[in-house]
């Protein structure tokens, strides 16, 4: 009796996530299946076209394009990006003074809103009065055109990146902290340098929470849309920012076509899907989980 | 000499090689203090180029060498920056777009703080058939990346004749979010089930125990929720861009993303000075809620 009381009240408190996971999750997540198999441009209702939209994908250039562009990016700006990361709470966990004041430093340009980051980078970037190449100059260097150089905008994408690194560097730090100091001093009283403790002790310990940034950060890169949206209005220059998210944007809102729009989100999920089993898969063996 | 005499004669004077070791601390301090002023330069550069630019006259924003402190701050940039054009057609109100940007955020907040603690009270705290397994699918859900909804969900809202309106972006705060749903279980979970169950003992229901009891202990959880609702909702920019379609009802991000894309390129003073708008409240809220907002992303980190 008292037993299914309880039971009642728990589907009625979690009544609100359970009607809205239905509908605007599992329900969407369900159609966009069958619109993938559909033409459908929401203007007049689905016309199902069996693989057709997926046929036409891997004919499609700029899927392939924008495809590529998408991988490119993940493959050099997620490396850098959890290195930047795990490096600069490494350094604010050697505990020096001022801590909280480099660590605020560090992480307030990822409260930046995407657009403000966007157009400050335009700005600092900019190929004639940009700062960045005014300072390169004066080292001597002769700075590239960030905006305008196929060869160079991708890395322009990537600084603003890395500047905004914050939040998963909290993340680093926060398990860093965790560490247990015995086993740290431990490993010192066996002859290990600071090299051998990092490699040794340090990352196999925050080893999940590796893991779990790689994931998260496969999971954002693949989705990036909103600064190269801004900078490099149309993916410019040459298409080299025209992101994935965008083209599908684009199928999706400027092309009316929904159903094609539908395929690509649903490759979308499952390359998520798969690179994230990978990473899980891989990393069985030298992900440490402590205690329980 | 006993033994403990001779490590307290050890302690106060130390040999030679305790006191390079000390020395060689001494220099790795230093070198990592210098490492970390060198980082935070770089870090707070951007930020420092914004508002300077911000604050000087057009002639001086592309000046070589660079200025790097204008002579005289042009604090009257701000002013034009919300009112620029204010005489012609292509007018960006931005005090406008910043009061919709605000009634979104509150009616976001309002929504994801109600939701979510009913939601993660019951996953946390009472028992029923389904519970776990429906908490595993909601934890796998933050893995559908919001392009495959994207579609559907617009059409869904079309359906509703919603497109144009407010409201497909925060209605659905008002149905929970399985990241807050995360944070927030996480924490109902720290609170001592002894004080439900004495409750329960006096005859308190579980609304009753939900607010008197574990509400008020959850004070901070709960504003770590509103604090990243708020963010989230004042950074939002693919959600405006896909149903906004009138002007009027711009956010911020979109109205800036609109203001660059007509006015870009020339007027930067301008234009770091609307930047400068729009992340400035973020970073306010951020000092205020300082201590907060660092352990609520850490908690994120956690299994």
């Amino acid at each position: 009796m008292k037993r299914s009381k309880e039971g009642l009240a728990g589907y009625l408190f979690a009544a609100p996530w359970l009607i809205g996971m239905s509908v605007f999750l599992l329900y969407p997540l369900a159609s966009s299946i069958y619109y993938s198999f559909c033409d459908y441009s929401v203007l007049k209702p689905p016309v199902w076209v069996g693989m057709e939209n997926y046929r036409e994908l891997f004919q499609d250039e700029v899927f392939w394009k924008a495809a590529g562009n998408t991988a490119m990016y993940a493959v050099m700006a997620l490396p850098i990006g959890m290195a930047t990361a795990m490096g600069l709470a490494m350094l604010l966990n050697s505990k020096v003074r001022g801590m909280t004041v480099y660590r605020t430093i560090f992480f307030l340009p990822s409260l930046v809103p995407m657009v403000s980051l966007a157009v400050l980078w335009l700005w600092l970037l900019n190929g004639e009065h940009g700062i960045v190449n005014e300072l390169l100059k004066h080292g001597g260097i002769k700075g590239p055109n960030w905006l305008g150089d196929p060869a160079w905008s991708k890395p322009a994408l990537m600084l603003t990146g890395i500047w905004g690194v914050g939040n998963s560097m909290l993340i680093y730090l926060a398990s860093l902290q965790d560490v247990p100091t015995s086993l740290l001093e431990a490993a010192q009283l066996d002859g290990a340098n600071a090299w051998q403790k990092t490699r040794n002790v340090t990352i196999p310990m925050i080893s999940p929470v590796i893991l779990f940034n790689l994931v998260m950060g496969i999971i954002g890169t693949l989705q990036v849309f909103a600064v190269p949206y801004v900078m490099f209005p149309g993916g410019s220059p040459a298409r080299s920012t025209y992101f994935y998210a965008m083209y599908l944007f684009d199928n999706a809102f400027r092309y009316n076509k929904m159903g094609y729009a539908s395929a690509m989100g649903w490759i979308m999920f499952l390359v998520i899907l798969t690179l994230t089993f990978i990473s899980l898969r891989l990393s069985d063996k030298h992900v440490h989980y402590g205690g329980s | 000499m006993s033994a403990l005499a001779k490590d307290i004669d050890l302690e106060s004077s130390p040999e030679p090689a305790f006191q390079s070791h000390a020395k060689q601390n001494r220099v790795r301090v230093a070198l990592i203090h210098l490492t970390l002023i060198l980082l935070s330069i770089v870090f707070a550069f951007p930020f420092l180029w914004l508002v300077t630019t911000a604050l000087k006259p057009i002639d001086q924003t592309m000046a070589v060498p660079p200025v790097w402190i204008p002579r005289e701050f042009q604090w009257e940039n701000f002013g034009k920056a919300i009112t620029y054009n204010a005489d012609k057609l292509g007018y960006i109100p931005f005090l406008l777009y910043a009061r919709n940007t605000l009634v979104l955020c509150i009616m976001t907040v309002a929504g994801s703080v109600a939701s979510n603690a009913l939601v993660a009270y019951s996953f946390a705290r009472l028992r029923w058939k389904g519970r776990d397994f429906l908490f595993a699918v909601t934890l796998a859900t933050m893995m559908v990346p919001f392009p495959v909804l994207m579609v559907p969900t617009f059409a869904l809202f079309r359906e509703l004749d919603w497109i144009g309106t407010f409201r497909p972006l925060w209605v659905p705060a008002w149905f929970g979010s399985a990241f807050s749903i995360f944070l927030l279980r996480q924490f109902f979970r720290t609170i001592p089930f002894e004080l439900s169950e004495a409750a329960k003992i006096d005859g308190a229901s579980e609304w009753r125990i939900f607010r008197d009891v574990v509400l008020p202990l959850s004070k901070p959880a709960l504003a770590v929720v509103a604090l990243f609702s708020f963010i989230g909702t004042w950074n939002d920019f693919l959600g405006p861009l896909i149903y906004l379609l009138d002007q009027k009802t711009f956010t911020l991000s979109l109205g800036l993303q609109f203001y660059q894309s007509q006015h870009g390129g020339t007027p930067w003073n301008l234009l770091m000075a609307a930047s400068t708008i729009v992340i400035l409240p973020v970073i306010i809220l951020f000092f205020f809620t300082q201590r907060l907002f660092i352990q609520g992303i850490a908690i994120t980190g956690l299994k």
